[in-house]
């Protein structure tokens, strides 16, 4: 194998990448990478109410990925279960990307509804967000369809999404989420 | 009339819940990836004490991170309080929130617009 090592540091140096994950997404993965992400923005000496909601944030795009791995390939093999986290900051602006296989069956509801969660205004999101809240709807983990609505409202951004086909089962979804300052 | 604890871990809160005063906290983060399972104890606690409540029930809840997933239990935990409430016992529930955390605040006024309970917004310093 060649790769070249050099240009995948140079690339991620570039764009300032703080923590950068790809693999299996499990429970303690994720408590690690939520302490180390909580130590750098300690020692970025950020303002406690950046740090607060590129934390919540980053926790919803975490578990975004960790339930995803169950819901869509339980018994898949590793391939499939991988998926790819990164974290950055440039410009003042932090960036979180995630990476996750899609069945191909699945891509047009969840491109609908970020869609749809595009179009709503400050005011809409909340108000989308307490009915979603309210509906009594809870998935056996206790998700509930709010992730993507919480990170547009915290974010104050459209969500900034892409499908990239990889065969005729799976899709390769991918997700920039940006906090501003 | 007993209290009851769940020691807090850096991703689920601590709870006390005190029924011989009517007291119950919630304090912490949460932000457990299984919310259900961890609140269902809580739950269960709420619809025993619900049969004998104290003539005022206080909540606090000091939470300084929880995520989706814990927002629809918690949400769950306020439906059993609003029907304590409407059970004769005055419930009160304290929402805290760090002064500059707008988006903490908004969770707590979400919460308020939904549940038929008084809320008292408390601001505390960082």
């Amino acid at each position: 194998m060649m790769l070249d090592i050099y240009d995948f540091y140079d690339k991620m140096e570039r764009n300032n990448i703080m923590l950068s994950f790809k693999g299996d997404i499990t429970s303690e993965l994720l408590t690690s990478i939520l302490q180390i992400m909580e130590s750098k923005l300690d020692n970025l000496q950020e303002e406690p109410k950046i740090k607060k909601k590129v934390y919540n944030v980053l926790v919803e795009c975490l578990q975004n990925l960790y339930h995803h791995m169950d819901e869509v390939a339980p018994e898949q093999n590793d391939k499939i279960r991988s998926a790819i986290f990164m974290i950055g900051k440039l410009d003042n602006q932090y960036n979180i990307i995630t990476g996750n296989y899609i069945k191909n069956e699945n891509v047009a509801g969840l491109k609908k509804r970020l869609e749809d969660i595009n179009l709503l205004s400050k005011e809409e999101l909340k108000e989308y967000y307490k009915a979603v809240l309210n509906n009594g709807e809870m998935s056996l983990k206790g998700g509930g369809g709010l992730g993507m609505i919480d990170i547009a409202r915290k974010t104050g951004e459209k969500l900034n999404f892409n499908f990239s086909p990889v065969d005729n089962t799976f899709s390769f979804f991918t997700l920039n989420i940006k906090i501003s300052q | 009339m007993e209290t009851i604890s769940i020691e807090g871990t850096p991703k689920t809160p601590t709870i006390t819940f005190d029924t011989g005063k009517g007291f119950l906290e919630i304090k912490g983060r949460s932000i457990p990836e299984n919310s259900i399972e961890f609140y269902k104890p809580l739950v269960d606690w709420l619809e025993k004490y619900a049969a004998k409540p104290q003539s005022t029930t206080n909540v606090n809840i000091q939470l300084e991170y929880f995520n989706t997933s814990s927002s629809k239990c918690i949400l769950d935990v306020f439906k059993k309080l609003e029907a304590i409430n409407k059970g004769g016992s005055q419930v009160t529930i304290n929402w805290y929130y760090e002064e500059d955390d707008e988006d903490m605040l908004e969770a707590g006024e979400d919460y308020q617009a939904i549940i038929n309970v008084p809320f008292k917004m408390v601001q505390v310093e960082e």
